[in-house]
């Protein structure tokens, strides 16, 4: 009851947020079905017309089809940045083939007798098309639009990893803070709206003949009207432009203390952190929310701006392990905190190059560092028991969890299974809680802001002093959860506001006062 | 009225219509009779133009018609296919004014002639808003004569018109159709695998096999005169019947014995009525006694009852 309360507390606290996210969501559900349904309704003509490019082109649709969707959005980025017009191509691309494939079952399914007698009464082919193909074929056609409008509502939550709003900026956003009532706010209405359109095209799917004609005709219309929509919520303006991931939208340590600690007032966009530093690169955005060692820092010769008034807790990284396996396996720890100390900032961030860069394998990349440091060693193949480690879902996590991988292999006689890319805290959080992981790597500033969710007050005074935080969340962690926090890699990976070099240079903007300062200029 | 004239059609190897001629005369049913794949429908289909001939000349009205652009040959064409050819999605009275329509016929004109139509098949005005899925069988074949008449075309062409039928409802259906005026005075060319239907509905019979002509001419020709044993086997097993429903009072009028002189019957029977016929009406009277008058050519009349009728054929038979 309390969560319920909460979450309708919640949603209402944001609605106007809601509604724009819901109005985006609509009008890009709509505008790429509109589009799909122009192109995709001639080809469907076209392949029934001419039955030997059917082969070719329902096999091109139905390989698009199959692309997942976030690698769909990624492929777009290069070819038309970010924001509404790659969301809009992906999801015209993935409404494409119910449409084509059914306007073309529906016209070839037409009963031959039926096409026969139009014909032999003396109808042209234009003439057969529209007076007897397509009123009948219009039910088929219709049940495909219904689905490209209920895979279209799905796939457009992931429209917000590339900035182009909808729904799934709360969704992920809720996923990355671990906040259930923000995820409910966006993924209950996505759902609705699945629904309701779904009802709605099934009713009109079923409707007589006579009462279809004015819904035939007034159907394009009302696509056109939602597709609007979209259009709406584009009034703001600023000098530049900002993204920032779902995560950093939402966290007292991100743009919520932007404003409130520096009063920076810049037009953002939500988008997700797999594809911002190239957004970057290729001057879609001016300033990104970035980790202090990805590596394509350095690939994409970007900087960071100096957190002048400290917002941004130290973000140490270190395993987090499950107690009850530590004292399963005491030679576990021994293992685990090889690695303490090791890595520095700027050892990570070429790490981080080596993956998201040169492109060599988190594997390759763990194993030469382990071997440079003299750690490595065989595989014993122990088969003593299992630790299950987990991963989030980017570069370096994936380096972490393959050396974590190699010490225990090679020092203990444990054997591992890894469950990486576990996309979020929460998710990943949520798997160890629920004894799906035993470890995984993690941040002290994570720990203590989005997992524990410390109250401001006291995270204000903790951040000041990296001891005190790690110190802070081992002790709620063994507390509250059963898992102890072992000792830290090293290396500080702290959000921070990053630009483009030349960008900066030729602004003068290197700390995010300096970024306040220009931004208020005129 | 319509002329073939060496016509041949070939799919690929296989000569579908081998070099076949025939001419049908204004108001005249042309009936194609065969088994499946003899080339009858091929031969129906290359009169309008769904299929266009290999070789031949067509001539409709004495006008080529590969001369005329295939739409406007079509219009002026009706067309009749099975009952479940109607539009599903039109309403009776649209189905019926498809061709007006295309013809650019005034709203008035094409009203006052669906009325007219429906009224001579048979059907209630009010069943113009219906949808064919709401009508019988019978009832829809009934619209698609109506829908093929509408334009008023000089030539009918038909194919299995009765076929997805019932046995009794296709029987009455042909029967009221052979009665119809408006049909009367068309020159149709009929294609049917049916045997009785062919006989019934045709003034000529063009019997086919494999692409090619067997034999052509009135009926009672292909019965009592077959050109060859095909022609000769493809009657065998309904012989009797089709003799009965081939053979008129007139032509057994001399073996025909009175059974009464004096004679006072309701029924009164013309001379080219089939003896079917007649035998169907003396069935319907009491058992044994039943009496009919006959009437030959010339007007003479003859009252006989069911003894005689069968003693005449069999006499007729010996001939």
């Amino acid at each position: 009851m309390a969560q319920e309360q909460s979450l309708l507390s919640f949603m209402s606290e944001q609605s106007g947020k809601l509604l724009e996210q819901t109005l985006e969501h609509i009008g890009l559900t709509f505008i790429s079905l509109f589009i799909a349904v122009i192109i995709g309704l001639p080809l469907g003509i076209l392949i029934s017309r001419r039955k030997k490019l059917s082969g070719i082109v329902l096999g091109t649709a139905g390989v698009l089809q199959t692309i997942p969707s976030i690698a769909l959005l990624g492929f777009m980025i290069p070819l038309l940045g970010i924001g509404p017009k790659p969301a809009i191509v992906a999801l015209l691309l993935y409404a494409l083939l119910p449409i084509i494939r059914n306007t073309y079952t529906g016209i070839t399914g037409v009963d031959a007798t039926i096409r026969e007698a139009a014909k032999g009464i003396g109808m042209s082919s234009t003439q057969v098309l529209f007076k007897v193909e397509l009123p009948l074929a219009m039910p088929v056609i219709f049940a495909g639009i219904r689905t490209a409008t209920v895979i279209n509502v799905g796939v457009a939550t992931l429209a917000a990893y590339i900035a182009a709003g909808g729904l799934g900026e709360f969704i992920f956003g809720g996923i990355s803070l671990n906040n259930t009532n923000m995820i409910l706010a966006g993924a209950i209405p996505a759902a609705l709206l699945a629904i309701i359109f779904d009802f709605l095209l099934s009713r009109l799917q079923k409707m007589n003949v006579k009462k279809l004609r004015l819904a035939y005709i007034s159907f394009p219309f009302i696509i056109l009207i939602l597709s609007s929509f979209y259009l709406l919520p584009v009034a703001y303006s600023s000098k530049l432009l900002a993204g920032f991931t779902p995560e950093f939208m939402g966290r007292t340590d991100g743009y919520l203390g932007l404003k409130k600690q520096y009063g920076l007032n810049i037009r953002t966009v939500v988008i997700s952190d797999a594809v911002m530093y190239e957004a970057l690169y290729h001057k879609k955005l001016d300033v990104i929310s970035g980790y202090s060692t990805d590596g394509r820092l350095k690939a994409y010769d970007l900087i960071t701006l100096k957190d002048d008034k400290g917002i941004f807790p130290p973000y140490y990284a270190a395993p987090v392990v499950r107690m009850d396996i530590l004292d399963k396996y005491p030679e576990l720890e021994q293992a685990l905190n090889m690695l303490a100390g090791r890595i520095n900032d700027s050892v990570m961030t070429d790490l981080n190059y080596r993956a998201d860069h040169l492109k060599q394998s988190p594997e390759q990349i763990a194993r030469n560092f382990l071997m440079a440091q003299g750690l490595w060693k065989e595989p014993r193949n122990g088969k003593k028991g299992i630790v299950r480690i987990g991963t989030k879902i980017f570069g370096e996590q994936y380096i972490l969890g393959n050396m974590y991988s190699m010490l225990i292999k090679g020092y203990t006689d444990l054997d591992v299974a890894t469950k990486t890319g576990l996309g979020g805290t929460k998710i990943c959080f949520d798997a160890m809680t629920n004894d799906q992981i035993d470890m995984y790597p993690e941040y002290t500033g994570t720990g203590l802001l989005v997992i524990l969710k410390t109250d401001a007050r006291i995270a204000n005074a903790l951040i000041k002093n990296n001891d005190s935080v790690y110190n802070y969340v081992n002790d709620n962690f063994e507390k509250q959860y059963h898992i102890k926090w072992l000792k830290p890699i090293g290396f500080n990976n702290a959000y921070a506001l990053m630009m483009r070099r030349q960008q900066s240079v030729e602004l003068g903007v290197n700390s995010i006062s300096g970024l306040k300062k220009y931004l208020e200029k005129r | 009225m319509i002329k073939l004239e060496q016509v041949s059609k070939d799919f690929g190897k296989v000569k579908a219509v081998d070099n076949i001629s025939f001419e049908v005369r204004e108001g005249e049913t042309m009936v194609l009779l065969g088994t499946s794949g003899c080339g009858k429908t091929t031969t129906l289909r290359m009169l309008n133009r769904l299929i266009e001939p290999t070789s031949g000349k067509i001539t409709i009205n004495g006008k080529d018609i590969l001369t005329q652009p295939q739409e406007q040959l079509r219009r002026n064409i009706g067309y009749v296919l099975q009952h479940n050819s109607l539009f599903p999605h039109y309403t009776v009275a649209e189905n019926i004014a498809a061709v007006p329509q295309l013809l650019k016929w005034d709203k008035q004109k094409i009203v006052t002639r669906s009325e007219e139509l429906m009224h001579k098949v048979n059907l209630a005005a009010s069943y113009l808003t219906s949808y064919p899925r709401e009508l019988s069988g019978g009832q829809q074949q009934r619209v698609n004569i109506a829908r093929a008449l509408a334009a008023n075309p000089d030539v009918l062409l038909m194919d299995e018109p009765f076929g997805a039928l019932d046995t009794i409802t296709r029987a009455s259906i042909r029967k009221e159709f052979s009665e119809l005026d408006e049909l009367k005075r068309k020159t149709i060319v009929m294609v049917t695998h049916d045997v009785q239907e062919a006989f019934e509905m045709g003034d000529e019979i063009c019997l086919m096999n494999e692409g090619k002509i067997m034999q052509k001419g009135k009926p009672s020709e292909l019965l009592f005169h077959p050109a060859n044993d095909f022609v000769r086997s493809f009657f065998s097993s309904s012989y009797l019947q089709l003799v009965l429903k081939t053979v008129q009072i007139n032509d057994i009028w001399d073996a025909l014995e009175e059974t009464v002189t004096v004679a006072q019957t309701a029924v009164s029977i013309q001379y080219n009525e089939p003896l079917w016929q007649v035998m169907e009406r003396l069935m319907k009277g009491n058992a044994g006694n039943s009496l009919i008058q006959v009437r030959n050519k010339q007007g003479a009349t003859k009252t006989i009852g069911r003894e005689a009728l069968y003693n005449a054929i069999s006499n007729y038979k010996a001939k």
